[in-house]
């Protein structure tokens, strides 16, 4: 499956999951996402040698976890996308840090803790913030940030812009397939039609954006 | 180059959705001042088509690999830096819910990191200096590749500084910088490249979609004149010749340095009457020996050496093109007779 396909299936299935009538997804957003956020913000400050503290902080994203009714494999499919860069950082401080820490009577290096706590810290982000999307959807997210005083041109934009992802992935994938079919055996498009592929895609969005403020117009929209 | 959750401290996270806060406000407010009512669909639409064509793997020639638009950059050019910036912020936003790619912590970080340094530094510094005199294919090409590479180079700078100073990594400062730069200066370059690719498209196909075009005016104005060319080649020449010669390198040069590790002298001994007579003759004809006056080693020496040497390429440079056009012309006269 190319990678534009499997974007179409994200969204897809985030749309399908924050759609769900569950417990969670009728928890107002804004309460949702300032609860993701502190907790975020509070797990980070966690000292990096305080591996309890991030043990006990396991319990939020469980609870949320289990109220929102998700997938284990679904969760851990999107951990693949952070973890890495986390891994490589904090990997290096088992070299750096040579200081020697004390769990009960065994005695290791202080990079292997800082390394655990980083790794704990990006696994619980990734969890609360899908927890966060998969009950709420862009349309209630955007509604919670015009109660807090967030431009109408920034709301309509994300809106717009969610809007319409769909539909140009689904154009870019009808392109690459029809050019990879016409150059089989090629990974990727060719310098030389770089300019043109993408050229003539921008140029379609143009117009669409024409067409769309025409509907807009049509429909009654007035700037702020 | 998005940053996950766990790279930046609250401190810094709160420090940059400030920042980055502050930003959009501006834009939103520069916005209110212009007729952007028709933007706004343009910004939405755009903001999905940079999201969807990042998907798309751009094969770099003589590599295995590929690469994809510099967003920033790209809207930039297009809808000018505040619409580009606040377009930049959806993406960033829908990045960071739906795929997890960038953390909600950290989006004030992405933000800053990825939009702010493209949009505005890449209108204001790059864009906007380079077009002032109109718009040309090369203009296009050289904004596109500048802007992608001066806005990755950074924010690359900025993610390093924002993990540090988040206190997530022992790694010192020197070894981050000198691991996270020169990997984007790659990136920015191949970015430039695709973008270039795009914008130079749009130039040719419909040229007043991009920012700050105006025109039939930026035709007649696209072409430096003569005179300006040869003005700027002057000033460049001087400035390198008289200034920047006063820093050139006292180490050895690639050649000396490789002669120095097998022979162990950047000089090699040439023995035989040949050498001799050739060696007195360029001491006797050389007016300025070993880029300096004769007997006197000063900085001044130096400088004079440089802008006398670059005049004397350059008249015969000037010397060899009219021989080579009298020439030329000559030929041309005889196959017509």
């Amino acid at each position: 499956m190319s990678k534009i396909s499997k974007a179409i299936g994200t969204i897809q299935h985030i749309d399908d999951l924050n759609s769900r009538d569950r417990w969670m997804n009728r928890v107002h957003p804004l309460v949702k996402f300032f609860i993701v956020l502190f907790y975020i913000a509070f797990t980070m400050a966690t000292h990096k040698y305080d591996i309890n503290r991030m043990i006990l902080l396991a319990i939020v994203p469980f609870v949320l976890f289990v109220l929102a009714d998700l997938s284990v494999k679904d969760t851990l499919s999107r951990l693949k996308i952070v973890l890495p860069l986390v891994f490589f950082v904090g990997a290096l401080n088992i070299f750096i840090e040579k200081a020697p820490f004390t769990i009960g009577d065994i005695q290791i290096r202080s990079g292997f803790i800082s390394f655990a706590t980083l790794t704990l810290k990006g696994i619980y982000a990734v969890i609360m913030s899908y927890i966060f999307i998969a009950t709420t959807s862009i349309e209630k997210f955007c509604k919670a940030l015009r109660i807090i005083k967030v431009p109408k041109i920034i709301v309509t934009q994300i809106m717009l812009t969610y809007r319409y992802i769909g539909l140009l992935l689904e154009e870019s994938e009808r392109v690459t397939t029809a050019y990879t079919l016409r150059a089989p055996g090629q990974k990727g498009i060719h310098f030389k039609v770089w300019g043109t592929l993408a050229g003539q895609m921008l140029l379609r969005t143009f117009d669409r954006a024409g067409e769309i403020y025409d509907s807009m117009k049509l429909r009654g929209y007035i700037d702020e | 180059m998005h940053m996950a959750d766990a790279l930046v401290s609250p401190a810094v996270a709160a420090t940059m959705y400030v920042a980055s806060g502050a930003s959009a406000g501006t834009s939103v407010v520069n916005l209110r001042k212009e007729d952007y009512s028709k933007k706004i669909p343009v910004m939405g639409v755009m903001g999905a088509f940079v999201f969807a064509t990042q998907m798309i793997n751009f094969t770099i020639p003589g590599t295995g690999s590929s690469g994809h638009l510099c967003g920033g950059m790209l809207l930039t050019a297009l809808l000018g830096p505040y619409a580009g910036f606040l377009t930049m912020i959806s993406v960033l936003l829908i990045q960071c819910l739906l795929f997890a790619d960038g953390g909600i912590l950290a989006l004030g970080c992405n933000v800053w990191n990825m939009a702010f340094y493209g949009c505005f530094v890449g209108a204001f510094l790059v864009w906007s200096p380079i077009m002032k005199k109109g718009f040309s294919r090369g203009k296009v090409i050289a904004a596109s590749i500048i802007g992608c590479v001066v806005s990755l180079q950074l924010g690359a700078f900025s993610v390093t500084l924002q993990t540090l100073l988040s206190g997530i990594t022992e790694l010192p400062f020197s070894v981050f910088v000198a691991t996270m730069q020169p990997i984007h200066l790659a990136i920015g370059f191949v970015e430039g490249l695709i973008t270039a690719a795009v914008l130079v498209f749009v130039y040719e196909a419909k040229p007043d979609l991009l920012y700050r075009y105006e025109g039939v005016k930026d035709k007649e104005n696209s072409r430096m004149s003569l005179k300006g060319t040869l003005v700027t080649l002057a000033v460049t020449t001087l400035l390198i010749g008289g200034g920047l010669s006063l820093f050139a390198s006292e180490h050895p040069d690639g050649l000396e340095w490789s002669m120095e590790r097998i022979t162990g002298s950047t000089e090699l001994e040439a023995v035989g009457h040949a050498y001799e007579v050739a060696g007195g003759i360029q001491e006797s004809t050389a007016l300025l020996p070993d880029y300096a006056f004769a007997n006197n080693d000063t900085a001044f020496g130096t400088s004079f050496s440089g802008i006398v040497g670059s005049l004397v390429v350059v008249a015969l440079c000037v010397l060899t093109a009219l021989v080579i056009k009298s020439t030329v012309k000559k030929k041309c006269l005889r196959t017509r007779i």
